[in-house]
């Protein structure tokens, strides 16, 4: 059965499914630090904690990449009612995209890393060793290409196209995305304006333009299954994204404090980060208001479920969690805790892998030829998958944060000579990575669950 | 949302506000770095300070430790180790006999590997924390622990 308006829009499925693949491994990589953490030597040097680190930050990036690409090649054509300029350009990229990650996350696990930075000649270009910007300098030139190609693929689209606001919105998130992907090529030999410039692509990804691209998506789903006015829709979008840049720009300061800046740092970073809870509070708002005046009932429940849980998993990790540590005099205490690894896992997985989830949840039934929605039982899988991914998420950062309050209790509070050493300290945290090691079972039970959602089929009675 | 508040007055706060704060953000930013030079002392950065920050890069360092807060939480911050572990007397005897026992074999405990790394190129990544533990902080962090 054809359910797509626009025939090219199917090129979305490909960046789905490696997307879901890429998350897998991302868990499972997880799951293996959670455990080297609590028995360190539990793999022994097979696979060092460092390597297993940036597999699993670097496959969460490459997988949320591979989502935002999906949903703009779906969104799009729909938003501009037009086929997209080239779904062959779409395809060709795609497998550069694949090849490139897939070979960058094997070169980490069968070489030792130095080694993988001579082969790639790192020394010709130094880019590598930075967290989170680990992958080799040609690794980032891909990425760049792709990105390059992706976005004149969509400007193409959207130029020949009807240009809504949440088209606009989406390409300004996406083109910020790789406009600022570009200071990952500038690493000075000064450690003090590397580490400045490093925040202009992580935080103003992440607390920037990824935000604009969450809006975006989270617009046109709402449109979708509430069937509210789209003028309403879009000026809600506006507001947050308004409220987003406004604090977030200038709440950069927040990772400024002790970095060889000057002080007004810490009063500039706290009062703007301190505003950067109201957009995401917005969100929950909005997203409730537009599903209680929705014009139609979709079929598609769980679809509406992950819209909704997006926007307060999002407020909590993103702006609960970011508030918590987020003033300077607490920052000082706090700063590279078990806080900071509390905040960032719910923040990521409440903003941005529920964001991708959403747009899934009401794309692949019609990707897949099946309808409107997924048959009753395989909507009950997924919503259990929901339930169990999230409630698992809300327990990982629960006891990730009791273990960064102990650690700062012991480790940071007390004078030098009375405070506990980074190692000792560990020990005492023991119980709650333990913890943490469980809820990351449940977790995986719900990607599990999820994933087996694809696979459910009603019978028919004949 | 109040109907007399229309989708354009909304459109133009996003744009107006977002360019308005984005200048702020690139003029507060190069201040910050025309002040750096008094914080950072950019002019001990010698030739073995610069070896040895490509080593800590290409070694993937910042995989279980944290410099200056940054990195991951798996193991010590390093960004004052030179400080912790007996600085200008004892710090360069005590990181290179520290590196080369590596793996240390406790069962049960976090595993470092051993990097092969040989005495000049251990010297450098040493220059390099003693440089890194000179650096301004604002006073980061709290005690010597890290």
């Amino acid at each position: 059965m054809n359910t797509l308006k626009y025939q090219s829009q199917a090129v979305a499925k490909p960046y789905f499914i490696f997307a879901m693949i890429l998350f897998v491994g991302q868990i499972l990589f997880g799951l293996l630090m959670g455990m080297q953490y609590v028995v360190g030597d539990i793999v022994g040097d097979l696979i060092p904690f460092n390597v297993a680190r940036m597999v699993h930050t670097n496959l969460l990036i490459i997988w949320i990449l591979f989502g935002f690409m999906g949903s703009a090649y779906y969104l799009v054509p729909d938003e501009a009612e037009t086929e997209l300029y080239s779904p062959k350009l779409a395809i060709a990229l795609f497998w550069i995209f694949v090849v490139a990650s897939v070979a960058t996350i094997l070169g980490y696990l069968l070489v030792p890393y130095s080694r993988l930075a001579e082969i790639t000649y790192n020394e010709l270009w130094p880019t590598m060793g930075r967290e989170f910007l680990e992958m080799p300098t040609i690794t980032k030139i891909g990425i760049v290409v792709v990105v390059l190609g992706f976005l004149f693929n969509l400007g193409m689209t959207i130029l020949k196209g009807r240009k809504t606001a949440i088209n606009m919105v989406l390409m300004t998130g996406l083109i910020g995305l790789a406009v600022f992907f570009l200071f990952s090529f500038y690493n000075p030999v000064n450690l003090a304006l590397d580490k400045l410039f490093w925040w202009f692509v992580v935080h103003l990804w992440v607390e920037g333009v990824w935000e604009l691209i969450m809006g975006a998506i989270l617009a046109y789903v709402l449109i979708k299954v509430t069937g509210v006015d789209r003028e309403v829709i879009e000026k809600w979008l506006y507001v947050i994204i308004a409220m987003a840049l406004i604090s977030g720009i200038l709440g950069t300061g927040h990772h400024f404090y002790w970095l060889m800046t000057p002080e007004y740092w810490q009063w500039v970073g706290s009062i703007f980060s301190a505003l950067e809870p109201l957009p995401f509070f917005a969100m929950v708002l909005y997203a409730f208001n537009m599903v209680n005046r929705r014009r139609r009932e979709h079929p598609n429940k769980a679809a509406t479920l992950w819209a909704l849980g997006t926007a307060v998993m999002s407020f909590l990790g993103a702006g609960v969690w970011g508030f918590l540590h987020t003033l300077s005099f607490v920052n000082y205490y706090t700063h590279g805790s078990q806080i900071t690894a509390a905040h960032g896992h719910m923040a990521f997985y409440g903003a941005y892998a529920m964001i991708v989830m959403t747009i899934m949840s009401y794309a692949m039934p019609k990707l897949r030829g099946i309808g409107e929605a997924n048959c009753n039982k395989a909507q009950v899988v997924e919503m259990w998958g929901f339930w169990l991914m999230t409630v698992a998420m809300v327990f990982i950062t629960l006891f990730l944060t009791g273990a960064g309050i102990l650690q700062v209790w012991l480790q940071r509070l007390p004078e030098s000579g009375e405070a506990l050493s980074f190692m000792a300290t560990q020990d005492q945290l023991a119980i709650f990575y333990w913890l943490r090691e469980i809820a990351g079972v449940f977790f995986l039970l719900g990607l599990i669950c999820y994933i087996s959602s694809f696979f459910v089929t009603e019978k028919k009675t004949a | 949302m109040s109907e007399s508040f229309t989708k354009g007055m909304a459109r133009n706060i996003y744009y107006g506000g977002s360019v308005f704060f984005f200048l702020i953000f690139l003029a507060l930013t190069f201040h910050t770095v025309k002040e750096m030079p008094k914080r950072d002392h950019r002019e001990n950065i010698t030739e073995a300070v610069e070896r040895g920050k490509m080593l800590w890069e290409v070694n993937n360092c910042i995989g279980c430790h944290t410099l200056i807060g940054e990195g991951a939480y798996f193991a010590p911050e390093l960004g004052n180790v030179y400080i912790r572990r007996g600085g200008e007397a004892g710090f360069k005897p005590f990181f290179n006999g520290w590196m080369k026992a590596q793996p240390l074999n406790i069962p049960g405990r976090r595993r470092m590997p051993n990097f092969h790394l040989n005495d000049q190129e251990l010297d450098d990544l040493a220059e390099f924390l003693k440089w890194t533990s000179e650096l301004d902080t604002n006073n980061w962090p709290p005690n010597i622990e890290g």
